[in-house]
Formats: structure tokens, C-alpha cells, sequence
């Protein structure tokens, strides 16, 4: 917990807009973790404290990025340990992949607020300013809590405790055993036990696997293009698609069925629908059309909802307005192009006596247009920063994003392969069950469970002990 | 003429197995002390189970024993039969277990505190407590009105505090075994703050040994080699002729009797109020919580040589003795059987023990320590280990020198005390290997060499007995270091010695540590191929065994724990106000402020202190310490 072992995060917002973003690394094998990955013209190790190097990151012989790294040595450092921090280029996924290298060579990820805590610990921080590292520490660790939690989908919190549940299990089994050797044995437990590793083993792998570190993506985010007809939705829609996948006309109600395309950015996707303009008709097939995009909101992830600037909002705008009052939303001002007449302060006004102040924090607004493209490359890293923040999940597939929660996996899995390497060299059980209870506590930090008594109340539960 | 006064340095309450370690230890650190029981025929008396040791307890025998304590000595003079269990598994879950001649048991113990010089051995029931103003224990007071003045106070009241026994829907108000109970003392501990828990346990009946058809059982003789448990006893003087215990098992007609009588045990019909242990649950419980199960199996244990009374490990309840009579005749082999004793629950008062230090003194009372089945726990070899540590410090505390504290990677005795003391338990405590994360290291081998040199510091292990187990401990680290080098070349002897264990052959050179840690292979083994060995005993050959053949897991294990103990080291202070560290969650300073932990070790183990509560503590403490 306090050890000064090496750790590591990415210490620029995530949301930040181009620029660069740092990756820092602190503590006594920061230097040498950095020059596993770094190839300049010198060593980090053979550089000066305080200088600056140009060179490539590279992850084994696959070229990264270009940064220029900074060595800052113990104690002179924000941490007063060894720092080295890299500067890359500033788009969030390269900024996870250089992290996630960082960490596949010997560092931690950072726990929220421990640069912040060793400074202070380690004396760089003045003691006036305790008070506020204790809030910074705590509110971070709140805060991280919450996002990591909410990047879990229900089905992937469900496969981690179903996995945890099963080594509980049998770890109680073969400590009822050790515990009450009259009452249980353990014979033929080995060919048993082994089974059971290796469906760990798959289940684990499956999981690292998913790591989202930028890996080709399967399945998007669920998106829903709202708003009346001829805003420029179908526009929008082929803008992102890049090919002409809906038909683009200037009459109202073009778009009558739903045309649902799936895209990649380079860390995230979405499954993008195309809807009717949502209005009054009497038109039976365009009603149809209607009914079927609003009976999507329920179901979508996010909605990009599209208003013309160029006109004054109606009847239809305020009814989506309402509809959507639960729904993580992007207010697209389309049409910014031409002279505008609706404001962002009136959106806001309209969706707050609508739907209630509460959904203001739902929305965020963007001015755009097709024409031009104004607003596109905002659009993208807006969803991003909702996708990386755990606003938005993709709900389909099983995955993880957090580099701490991989870092567990990674824990957990290490600790399963080392009980299959004491069942090979015929160690006596007992020895299992360390690595196996370790397995245990690395996913509970996953789903953020502390272990107590877990093992004891298993044993008791499940096992008939005792005289 | 004025009532009895007397004055002592300790007053220990009890003479259980946690009073009776508790008063030795005091009297032979030179302090006078005095011990009160209800009944001086009940001296460490063992009103359960006939036997000491076991899974876990073992260790903490032999804890207690390389600390300088009592129990190990007197089991291995009054044993009837001795097992090593677990053998086939690894050395750190290997664990002793003696049946244990009862009365002689108590009656060998009673006989060492008579002996004690410093030692006094009175019946009498303690009333209350004296204590000051400022908060100091001051003595006692007994029912009679006697006054006993003391500097320190072992409270260690085992399962007598305001006793009752129950079976079917009799209610006797006695402690265990028909014995007197001591039902005022609670109020005294209530008065000065004290918060009681009421716990219950069980026993099983007791049958006469000549009703029962042995045939039908089978028999469960002792081991061949016999372990003693004290470092201090000779091995060749305890291979004796044994007792064996017998085996057979309730069936499908037995359960029906419960089950057709469930709402006659008070333990369902809600008059028992104590909660019981979930580790020992009664045969109605295992019948009801594990209906699954077609039948449970029952040890049947001797009690002594001078009672041919038979224990029936595994079926303790509390139903009519009617009942009783109904379910033990559907056990093969016991057909025909009689009883002596009734099964029968029981409940009793006992602390919240998270009102204590780490030392087992009170938070709020200095000078009041307390042991054994009153702290919450369970078993008599729970009860020793913690006598044994709070006679220990009430001593260090009187003598003016710094407590005794074993930290859960230096014994068995740690993690129980660590456990009871910091976490929230609403059952009766036992010990489970399962609890100590540093099992590896814990072993009932090595507890001299983890623990005797303390007790000498302590004043409990005479000069020679540490000097003894410091030669020992030179030797293995000798031994290790010579094997480390030894190389084994291919040839027919070597390969010939491999092949008569079913080890592959070597077709090149090897190392001698390579081979050992063969599962198939260990240190004696290999004996012949390794010519330089020096004649060493068992017990050094042993530990070099284990240490080189698991030597990849002790290492890792020994990093864990310098991890562990530089948190260990981080000491709060005792004033420290957690309503001035705001950052820390609700929950945690409640907890905090109401545990009031020595440590920030012990603090992270407190239920609801997250790790980030640990880290806004530590700034604070650093910016404490900065001021």
C-alpha cells in the first residue's frame, strides 16, 4: 500500500483537446521502466536530472510515438522519488497504450491521488497544504471508484463474481479439508481442482484479452441521431459513416426506416442509427418511421440530437427534448454555417423547463456543421471523453477499459498459473490456497469489494465442520 | 473484627486454561499473585472435549509452550493416545492432537500452581470489581466480602459469568458440568462500562463405556511414533501404550428423531438468546443446515483412566434426554449405550473483546486484562495462548517494561489476539489455519525457533533452553549453507538410489537442492550420495528439509512479510481525535475512533477502513508528526 514501488498514470486530463498529454512514472525504477520502452540517442539512465530527450517510444519493436521524455531524479521531483515523464502526442488512446506499456514493464498503475499523497509523505509539500491532500486523496478515490464501477457492465460484474464466488469455493473446500482432515479428504481433489484452472485460465484470458488498449474494436456504442426532420441528421449520419449510406434529400421525412451503420475511431465505436425526423404526420409509413425512432430511445446509449441553429425550436424539438430527459445527450447546433438564431443558453433553458435542471448535467452542446465540418473533431472527442469517463458504455460486449482493473486481471491470472505450477510440481493443497485466496482479492479490488471474513463464512456456509 | 484484607501484586479470576497459564506466568516473573476459582476441583478442567490440540490448536500449543507456558508440559504427562494429523499434507498444516486423561489432566495442572512459590490457589467467587477513580483497577471483591487489594486484575471467567445450561426444556442455572456459576460479577463489569455479549456453545453426552459394541465401530489407535508437544520433553519418554478412540456415524433413523423433535430443542424453539458457534454446530443444526447429507460421522472418545466414560465428538445438542436416548440407540454400536451426562447448551456472558488493547488490557481501564472463553473465544487451547499473554503484560506493566506483542507473521497467538481484539465478531472465535496468512512460516516445527528466545526475554526460558534452541538454529543455517554447494554427479549409486524411489535418473551433473525438492525425494533420503554430511538431530534435519525444499514459497511468503511489518511499525498515537482528520469517510472514523487501533496495519484490517481511508490517516499522521 505504501511501499515505494514504482507507479504510473497518465497526469494530464483526459479530456484535454490536442496538445500534449504526459504519461508520468514515479518511484525507484521509474528510469529503468522508462528505458525498456524508450530509444533515443542517449540512455535515460545516462542523462542529467532536469534535461529533456528526444526520442521514440516503442512497444517491443513496434514504433509508438514520438515524445520528448524528462528525467527529473530523486529528490529533486514533484514526488521526491525518480520521475520520468513522457510527452506524447496528445489523443487519449495513445496516451493509455504508451501507459499500458509502461505498466507491461514494471510499474503499478497509480492509485487516485498517490503522487499527490508521496509528495506530501515524501515532504515536498508544505504542511499548510495536508488538509487539502486528504480531500484531493479521498475525493479522487471516490470519484475513481465510481468511474471504474460504472465501466463494468452488469454482465461483466456478474462473470468476475461468478469466477470469484467459484475460487471461494474451492479454496473453502480444500481448507474445510485442512481444517478438519477427519471429516474431508481431498483425494482425486488434483484432477478436480485442475479442471477448474483451466476454466479460470480461459476465463481470465478472455477478459485480458478484451482490454480495450486500442485492439480492433467489434461492437459500438448504441447511438441515436434524434431530431426533426431536415435538421441534417441523415447528413450527420453519412458525415461519420464517410460513404453515402442514407439518402440525403432536401425534403422533410426522407428518412423513414431506421439505417444503422457501425463505425471505429481509433479507441472506441459506435453503432450509429439514422432515425425519421421526429414530427406530426399523417402519413401512415413516415408515422411508422416515427413511432420506431422514438420507441429506440429506451434502448440507446447515447443520442446525438440534431437542431437546425438556422431556425427557431418547435413543438417537435420540445417533445424529443422531453423524451430524452434520462439519455446522455449531445445537442448538436447543426447548421452553424449559416446565421444562427437559436443559442446554447436557450437550449439549455428549454431542456431545463422541459425535463427538470437535473438533466442539465446530461447534455453537452456543439455547434456544427456538415458543410464545413465545424464541430466534427469536437463531436469525436466528446464522445470519447463520455466513452472514457464510464458516461457511456458499450453495452453489448463483455470488456474492460481501466488500466487498474487490468492490472488486477493480470494479478489474478498470474496467481492462477502459479497454482497450477505448485498442482505440477506435486506440492502438498495448502499450498494452493495462497495464490488462490490472492486470486480472490485481486478481482474483488475489480468490482470494488473488500474481503473480510469471506473464506471463514464459505468454510461455514458450505462445509459441515467441527466436533 | 474487620473484613479479610489482603494485598497481591495480580488477582487472576478464574482458573481455567487461560487462568491457570495467566497465574504461572505472573508468579514466575516474581510477582505475587493469587488465583480464584469457583470449585479447586476444577482446576483446568476440560468440560468438553477430551483432547488438546488439533488442527491450528496444536500450533498454538507449541506457542505456548516455546513462550514458557504450561499446557504442552501437562498434556504430554497425562495423554492417553497422540496423532499427527494432516501428515500427508504440507509441514505448515501438520498439527498435533492428544486425548487427554481429563482428571488427570486438572489434577497435574492443580498440582503445578501449588508448587508455584509466588502462587496462591483459592476458592472463591469473585463479586466485583474495585477500581478508581481515574480509572485503575484497584483488586477485587469476593462474594464474601473479602477485599483483595492488587496492582492488576486477569479477568478470566471463562463460560461462568451468570451460566445457565439447558436440554429440552430444562433449564439448569449452573456454569459447565453441574458446577456453581458466577452471577455477579457481570453487573461490576456493566457498571464500569463494560459491553457484554452473551454467547452459548454445546456438549455432547457422555456414555458408559461398557455399554457400547465396539465391534460395530472402527477403531482409531495412535500414532506409532509419539510427538510430544513441549520442546522440553523428552520424545523416548512418552512412547507408551495408547487408547483408541472408535468411529461410526448417524444414519437416515437418526435424523428422522431430530427432525420429528426439532421444536423440542431450545436452540430452535428460541429460548436459547447467546449466539453459538458456526463451527461446532450442534448434530441439530448439521441436520437441518446440511439435510443433504445422509449421515455425519461421530468419533467416540475416552475421558480418562479412572472414568470409563465415552465422549461422542460430533453430536452435541441440546434436545431432551429422552431424545438423546432415542438418537444415540440408531448409532451402530451404540444400541444399547447409557448415559452418564447429558448433552446440554450453554450460555454465559462474555466482552465485546474489541474493547481491548493489543496487549489484552482495557482501553478505558488501566491495569484490567482479560483471557480465554470471556474475550469471546472458543477451546481451551484459545484460552491458554491468550492466559499466557495477558499474564505476560500484566507483568511487563507492573515491572515497568514495554508489552509483549506477537504480530500476525510471528505466531498463531498473534493472529488470534490481532483478530479478537480488532475485528467485529459475533460468534465464539476459534483458530483456523485458514486465519493466519503467513501459515507457511507459522509451523508447529519451527515455534521454538520463531518464539523461545522471546520468552527468555520475557524471563519465562532459562538461559540454557535458549541457548539450546539458538545451536539449533546455527546448525540449520549451517547445514543449509553446505548443501547449497553440494553437486551430485550421474553415476550408477546415484541413479540407483533415484530409481528405488521412482525419481528419474540424472544423466548429468545436478545439484544436491535440485533433488531435494523432488516431491518424490527429501533431505534423509539422499543421505547416501551426500558423503560430506554431518551427524545432525531429527529436529535440525527437518527444518533444513523444509526450508530447501520449499524454499521458492518461504521466500516469497518473507517478502510479504517485511512488507507487512513496515505497516506494522507505523504506530498511531493514543490521542489521536478522528474527528479532526474530515477526509476520512463517516464510516471509517467511526470504526477508527471506536477500535482506536495501535497501528496502521491493525487499522487497515478494521472492517469499512478502505485503503484510501489508510492513506488520508497517513497524511495526517505525517503532518502530526511534521507539527
Amino acid at each position: 500500500m505504501f511501499e515505494s514501488d514504482t507507479i504510473a498514470a497518465i497526469s494530464t486530463p483526459l479530456s484535454s483537446e490536442g496538445g500534449i498529454g504526459i504519461v508520468r512514472i514515479s518511484g525507484a525504477e521509474a528510469i529503468a521502466v522508462a528505458d525498456k520502452i524508450y530509444r533515443g540517442k542517449n540512455r535515460l539512465c545516462d542523462t542529467l536530472s532536469h534535461t529533456v530527450s528526444y526520442g521514440h517510444i516503442y512497444n517491443g519493436d513496434d514504433l509508438l510515438d514520438e515524445v520528448m521524455v524528462t528525467v527529473f531524479r530523486a529528490p529533486r521531483s514533484y514526488t521526491r522519488e525518480d520521475v520520468v515523464e513522457i510527452s506524447c502526442h496528445g489523443s487519449i488512446f495513445l496516451l493509455r497504450k504508451v501507459l499500458s506499456i509502461v505498466v507491461k514493464n514494471g510499474a503499478r498503475p497509480a492509485d487516485p491521488g498517490e503522487f499527490t499523497k508521496r509528495a506530501f509523505l515524501n515532504g515536498r509539500i508544505d504542511l499548510s497544504e495536508a488538509q487539502s491532500v486528504m480531500d484531493l486523496i479521498s475525493s479522487e478515490n471516490e470519484l475513481a471508484l465510481k468511474n471504474s464501477l460504472s465501466h463494468l457492465s452488469g454482465a461483466l460484474k456478474k462473470k468476475i463474481g461468478d469466477l470469484r464466488q467459484e475460487i471461494l469455493y474451492e479454496t473453502a473446500r480444500i481448507e474445510s479439508a485442512l481444517d478438519d482432515p477427519e471429516h474431508y479428504d481431498l483425494d482425486g481433489y488434483d484432477r478436480l481442482l485442475s479442471d477448474k484452472l483451466t476454466q479460470w485460465t480461459d476465463i481470465l484470458r478472455d477478459l485480458i484479452d478484451s482490454f480495450r488498449d486500442g485492439s480492433t474494436i467489434r461492437d459500438g456504442i448504441k447511438t441515436l441521431i434524434l431530431g426533426r426532420p431536415n435538421v441534417g441528421k441523415s447528413s450527420l449520419f453519412n458525415l461519420l459513416v464517410n460513404r453515402e449510406a442514407a439518402i440525403v434529400t432536401n425534403i422533410p421525412g426522407t428518412t423513414r426506416d431506421v439505417v444503422e451503420e457501425k463505425i471505429s475511431f481509433s479507441d472506441f465505436s459506435l453503432r450509429l442509427m439514422d432515425t425519421a425526423g421526429i414530427r406530426h404526420t399523417e402519413d401512415t409509413v413516415e408515422k411508422i418511421g416515427v413511432k420506431k425512432a422514438l420507441s429506440l430511445i429506451e434502448d440507446a446509449e447515447l443520442v446525438i440530437f440534431v437542431i437546425d441553429g438556422s431556425e427557431p425550436l418547435g413543438d417537435d424539438d420540445y417533445e424529443i427534448m422531453e423524451r430524452i430527459r434520462d439519455k446522455r445527450t449531445v445537442v448538436l447546433l447543426n447548421k452553424s454555417d449559416l446565421s444562427q438564431i437559436v443559442t446554447e443558453a436557450e437550449i439549455r433553458n428549454i431542456f431545463e423547463k422541459v425535463s427538470g435542471s437535473a438533466c442539465l448535467d446530461k447534455i453537452s452542446i456543439i455547434a456544427f456543421s456538415s458543410i464545413d465540418m465545424t464541430g466534427l473533431s469536437s463531436l469525436k472527442d466528446e464522445i470519447s471523453h463520455l466513452y472514457f469517463n464510464g458516461e457511456v458504455k458499450n453495452s453489448d460486449r463483455l470488456y474492460i477499459t481501466n488500466e487498474r482493473q487490468k492490472f488486477r486481471l493480470d494479478e489474478a491470472f498470474s496467481s492462477i498459473c502459479r497454482v497450477r505450477e505448485s498442482l505440477e510440481q506435486e506440492m502438498p493443497e495448502d499450498f494452493y490456497t495462497v495464490d488462490l485466496m490472492d486470486a480472490y482479492e485481486s478481482l474483488g479490488e475489480i468490482t470494488g469489494e473488500q474481503i473480510s471474513d469471506d473464506l471463514v463464512d464459505e468454510i461455514f456456509s458450505e462445509f459441515c465442520m467441527g466436533k | 473484627m474487620t473484613k479479610l484484607e489482603e494485598t497481591y501484586d495480580i488477582v487472576v479470576v478464574g482458573a481455567g486454561h487461560a487462568g491457570c497459564e495467566a497465574a504461572l506466568a505472573c508468579a514466575r516473573l516474581g510477582l505475587k499473585t493469587i488465583v480464584f476459582t469457583v470449585s479447586m476441583d476444577s482446576v483446568a478442567m476440560m468440560p468438553c472435549n477430551p483432547n488438546i490440540g488439533g488442527t491450528s490448536k496444536g500450533h498454538l500449543v507449541r506457542e505456548i509452550d516455546a513462550l514458557g507456558g504450561q499446557m504442552g508440559i501437562n498434556i504430554d504427562k497425562t495423554f492417553l493416545q497422540s496423532r499427527m494429523l494432516n501428515g500427508s499434507k504440507g509441514p505448515a498444516v501438520h498439527s498435533l492432537r492428544a486425548q487427554a486423561d481429563k482428571a488427570m489432566y486438572s489434577l497435574e495442572m492443580r498440582k503445578t500452581l501449588q508448587a508455584e512459590a509466588n502462587l496462591t490457589l483459592r476458592q472463591a467467587e469473585v463479586s466485583s470489581l474495585i477500581i478508581s477513580e481515574d480509572k485503575k483497577v484497584k483488586g477485587v471483591c469476593t462474594v464474601s466480602g473479602a477485599t483483595y487489594f492488587s496492582k492488576a486484575v486477569i479477568l478470566c471467567t471463562g463460560t461462568y459469568l451468570s451460566a445457565r445450561c439447558l436440554y429440552g426444556d430444562v433449564i439448569e442455572y449452573t456454569g459447565p458440568n453441574g458446577l456453581k456459576s458466577a452471577d455477579h460479577l457481570t453487573s461490576s463489569l456493566v457498571d464500569n462500562g463494560i459491553e457484554i455479549f452473551r454467547y452459548k456453545t454445546g456438549t455432547p453426552a457422555r456414555l458408559d463405556g461398557k455399554t457400547l459394541d465396539y465391534d460395530k465401530m472402527t477403531e482409531q489407535p495412535g500414532d506409532e511414533r509419539i510427538v510430544p508437544f513441549s520442546f522440553t520433553t523428552d520424545p523416548d519418554s512418552v512412547q507408551k501404550e495408547q487408547v483408541s478412540c472408535y468411529l461410526t456415524y448417524t444414519n437416515e433413523k437418526t435424523h428422522d428423531i431430530i427432525r420429528e423433535n426439532i421444536d423440542r430443542s431450545p436452540l430452535f424453539s428460541g429460548v436459547i438468546e447467546g449466539t453459538g458457534p458456526r463451527y461446532c454446530p450442534s448434530i441439530e443444526d448439521k441436520v437441518v443446515r446440511f439435510s443433504d447429507k445422509n449421515r455425519h460421522q461421530l468419533f467416540i472418545e475416552p475421558e480418562g483412566e479412572y472414568t470409563n466414560e465415552m465422549y461422542i465428538s460430533g453430536m452435541s445438542s441440546s434436545m431432551p434426554e429422552e431424545v438423546q436416548y432415542a438418537m444415540i440407540h440408531t448409532v451402530p454400536g451404540l444400541e444399547n449405550a447409557k448415559i452418564v451426562r447429558n448433552a446440554y447448551a450453554i450460555e454465559y456472558d462474555c466482552i465485546n473483546a474489541n474493547q481491548l488493547k493489543l496487549n489484552l488490557e482495557f482501553k478505558n481501564i488501566s491495569g484490567l486484562f482479560a483471557a480465554g472463553q470471556f474475550n469471546g473465544s472458543s477451546g481451551y487451547e484459545e484460552a491458554a495462548a491468550q492466559g499466557l499473554m495477558a499474564g505476560i503484560n500484566a507483568s511487563m506493566k507492573l515491572l515497568g517494561r514495554e508489552p509483549v506483542i506477537l504480530d500476525r507473521s510471528q505466531a498463531y497467538i498473534g493472529v488470534l489476539i490481532d483478530d479478537l481484539v480488532t475485528k467485529e465478531s459475533h460468534e465464539p472465535y476459534r483458530m483456523m489455519t485458514s486465519r493466519a496468512e503467513y501459515r507457511l512460516m507459522l509451523r508447529q516445527d519451527n515455534a521454538d525457533l520463531r518464539l523461545t528466545h522471546i520468552g527468555h526475554d520475557v524471563g519465562l526460558i532459562s538461559d540454557s533452553r535458549n541457548d539450546h534452541v539458538e545451536k539449533k538454529r546455527r546448525e540449520i543455517s549451517d547445514e543449509i549453507k553446505r548443501i547449497q554447494s553440494v553437486n551430485v554427479s550421474s553415476n550408477d549409486k546415484v541413479n540407483k538410489l533415484l530409481e528405488s524411489y521412482g525419481s528419474i535418473p540424472i544423466n548429468n551433473g545436478v545439484s544436491l537442492v535440485e533433488l531435494i525438492r523432488r516431491p518424490e525425494l527429501d533431505y534423509d533420503k539422499l543421505l547416501p550420495i551426500d558423503e560430506k554430511r554431518p551427524t545432525l538431530s531429527y529436529e535440525v534435519r527437518e527444518q533444513v528439509n523444509i526450508n530447501v525444499k520449499y524454499q521458492g514459497y518461504i521466500d516469497r511468503q518473507q517478502k510479504q512479510i517485511e512488507k507487512f511489518k513496515k505497516v506494522e511499525k507505523k504506530k498511531i498515537p493514543g490521542d489521536i481525535d478522528y474527528n479532526d482528520v474530515p477526509s476520512l469517510r463517516i464510516e471509517a472514523r467511526q470504526k477508527l475512533d471506536m477500535l482506536r487501533p495501535e497501528n496502521i496495519g491493525q487499522a487497515s484490517r478494521i472492517s469499512g477502513v478502505s485503503p484510501a481511508d489508510i492513506s488520508v490517516l497517513l497524511v495526517y499522521l505525517e503532518q502530526r508528526y511534521r507539527k
